[in-house]
């Protein structure tokens, strides 16, 4: 008996995708941008946040969760309601607003361009280093481990299956399939 | 539920029990059966087991108990969860749909901590009132009522890859006592229930009913005598005294805010140790300027969580440990009393597993960047146990009422004050010690030492004593100040043990309903 592999590709329709892409910014744009994470033309379509801000917050969620093998329109996705003023005060937003605006300002006096702008990862994490204790830093993040790894698509690429009880649980599914430990 | 009963609020011949999680729900039950009239006020709404979710974020929305506390002190929780002190949750059937069901007893010198471990600085050691001798025939009918497998004839559940993992790193090792614990899971079908379907959300509440919750055994168990009212969404605010000190019934808010009184013969409270010394403390009168049963300044003192924290490690290998049982296994080796090792008591290793969503909000709560991203990377390939050990009560160590923040019916909230002893910091860092090595035994490619999470065993706030001054209640879970008045939850705890609380709480609850039947019975309540 070998161990049940977890199929990790993500498996989801590409109408589904267009439907949750939505939320995130209109679907073409998304899908024809082929831009880089921290291009603002890929929010353009934002509404209470300016498309700055927002591809701001992108690439901070790839910077503070990289994962190398989960793509961009999942960080998109992670952090798209922070432009939706159904789901967040405007208090928060401000936050938000404020943050971007201090993240740009360290990353200018490090680097002389805004955050978005810095090339490499290992400097955009200087960047974000020094602004760790703000409560823009804290917020973020603190949204981000939830909204991030909370996405179900993304499961299987971290070999997670989720639910069972509905296929029985994992009875008769590998729950003990382990086949390479020493024998005792 | 059909034959559920329905009691006048103004009945004062009825039992008022505050709570139904496994100690509250145990004792209604008890004293349903031998006739006593039981109202049960369970603060949060009624699911069924359909209800469930395999799902954590979404679970943890529906059953955790998310209402506002505050915390202070040393442990890394204040900083981490300075809101969520614990992870209990608020709904009929209580913390009893959350636990994982390890059901192991109090060892004899468990019961005796003050004689055994002498005197240990900054720590308020007291033996308990009573001895395991005196508790095993209750911990005997927990047992057979819970199913806990490895009793009754009852057989062990099979070890999932998670447990197989830890169990060839703990014989590599040399440890003896490794195997797949005494569950109140169901390893066949009995009492009604399903036999374990190896699910996986053991934390989210048992969809299979294999896992014993009050919610479906004791509390239709007691409703089918006729004799037990379940109310939820009922938040007691306060317990009501007469003029000679007597509880005479408390005041609730009901589903819609409204303010109810139900009158009670007596009552017994048993909303876990930061509700239960909360809802003491706020009930204080002219009479009991202190809080209710508080004449020795003990309630809401001694405050225990158990020394807990996680090690989980990184194989070349998939181990999958999300698959099956939460709490599949477990090494009980460093679990006796062994002082050389630098400190007193005893903790259990334990398998553990999180689902993705909580690895990411629980390995290293705050951390960010690849350093932490790789250690889900690895999710797949990880294995997890968790240590369980006996802590130090502190007197310092406490629930109070927050001064400022109150609750949606302007009730106080809980405050929260923790400080690890240095005991407990010893316990941990022998139990990370010990945790890798059984793991690097076996090839682990990384360890990786986990921080306690939010605390799921709350101890020690109404704590038992023999002497009046020393604690809360009697040795029957009686408060000393207030004869009518009873605690049936893990707060009556004296000391911890090293072990999960669970099944003492019940084995305690069938002792208290015996006792209480007596009293009745006496005029003597």
């Amino acid at each position: 008996m070998t161990m049940r592999k977890v199929d990790p590709r993500i498996q989801v329709s590409r109408r589904s995708f267009l439907k949750t892409g939505a939320t995130a910014a209109p679907a073409a744009t998304l899908l024809a941008s082929g831009a880089t994470l921290g291009a603002e033309s890929a929010w353009a379509q934002a509404t209470s946040l300016p498309a700055h801000a927002m591809a701001t917050l992108t690439l901070m969620a790839r910077d503070t969760y990289p994962h190398d093998q989960i793509g961009d329109a999942y960080y998109r996705k992670a952090v798209a309601h922070w432009d939706d003023s159904a789901a967040t005060t405007e208090a928060q937003r401000k936050v938000i607003a404020e943050g971007v605006a201090m993240l740009d300002m360290e990353a200018n006096a490090r680097f002389g361009t805004d955050y978005i702008k810095v090339a490499a990862e290992s400097d955009r994490v200087t960047i974000l280093q020094a602004i760790e204790p703000s409560p823009f830093f804290k917020a973020v993040r603190a949204d981000l481990v939830v909204s991030f790894y909370n996405q179900k698509e993304l499961w299987p690429k971290f070999g997670y299956e989720g639910a069972s009880a509905q296929y029985g649980g994992y009875l008769h599914r590998g729950f003990n399939d382990i086949d390479w430990l020493p024998v005792s | 539920m059909t034959n559920a009963a329905k009691f006048s609020q103004s009945d004062d011949s009825v039992f008022v029990i505050v709570g139904s999680g496994a100690g509250g729900g145990t004792l209604g039950n008890e004293l349903a059966q031998k006739g006593v009239k039981v109202v049960m006020l369970e603060a949060g709404p009624r699911y069924t087991i359909p209800d469930f979710m395999n799902d954590e974020w979404p679970s943890f929305s529906q059953l955790a108990w998310t209402d506002a506390r505050t915390t202070s002190g040393t442990w890394r929780v204040a900083k981490d969860f300075p809101n969520l002190p614990s992870w209990i949750v608020k709904a009929v059937g209580g913390t009893s749909i959350h636990w994982a069901g390890a059901s192991l007893r109090f060892r004899d010198w468990e019961f005796k901590t003050k004689t055994t471990y002498g005197d240990i600085q900054g720590a308020s050691l007291l033996d308990w009132p009573i001895t395991l001798e005196e508790l095993a025939p209750y911990y005997a009918n927990a047992e057979n009522r819970m199913g806990v497998n490895g009793t009754n004839g009852i057989p062990h559940l099979p070890g999932n890859n998670n447990f197989k993992v830890m169990q060839a790193g703990a014989q590599k090792l040399g440890y003896k006592t490794v195997f797949t614990g005494n569950m109140a899971i169901n390893s066949q079908p009995r009492d009604g229930r399903g036999s374990c379907e190896q699910i996986g959300f053991c934390f989210q509440g048992c969809k299979s009913g294999a896992k014993w919750s009050t919610l479906y055994t004791e509390i239709p168990k007691g409703e089918a005598t006729g004799n037990l009212e379940v109310r939820p969404l009922s938040q007691v605010i306060h317990i009501e005294h007469n003029e000679q000190g007597k509880v005479t019934g408390v005041v609730y808010a009901d589903a819609k805010g409204v303010m109810q009184r139900q009158k009670a013969r007596a009552i017994a409270i048993a909303g876990n140790s930061i509700e239960s010394p909360r809802l003491l403390l706020n009930s204080a009168s002219a009479k009991y300027p202190d809080g209710l049963a508080n004449s020795s300044g003990q309630v809401g003192r001694n405050y225990m969580r158990h020394t807990t924290g996680s090690v989980y490690a990184s194989f070349e290998r998939p181990v999958h440990m999300y698959r099956g049982t939460t709490m599949a296994g477990i090494i009980r080796d460093e679990s006796e009393n062994d002082p050389r090792r630098g400190f007193v008591g005893g903790y259990e290793m334990e398998t553990i597993s999180l689902g993705l969503p909580f690895a990411a909000a629980f390995f290293d709560p705050g951390a960010w960047g690849r350093g932490f991203t790789s250690k889900l990377d690895d999710y797949s390939n990880t294995a997890g146990m968790w240590i369980v050990g006996e802590d130090m009560p502190q007197e310092t160590n406490r629930v109070t009422l927050d001064p400022k923040v109150k609750d949606k019916f302007g009730m106080a909230v809980a405050s929260v004050h923790f400080d690890d002893h240095p005991n407990d910091i010893a316990m941990r860092n022998h139990g990370f010690k010990q945790g890798a090595a059984v793991y690097q035994a076996v090839g682990a490619t990384r360890v990786a030492e986990v921080p306690p999470y939010p605390s799921t065993h709350n101890l020690g706030t109404n704590r038992m004593s023999a002497n009046p001054r020393d604690g809360v209640v009697n040795k029957y879970g009686q408060t000393h100040d207030i004869k009518n008045l009873f605690v049936s939850d893990g707060s009556q705890f004296t000391t911890g043990a090293g072990v999960n609380p669970t099944l003492t709480i019940v084995a305690l609850a069938v002792r208290q309903g015996d006792n209480i039947a007596g009293m009745m019975t006496r005029r003597e309540i």
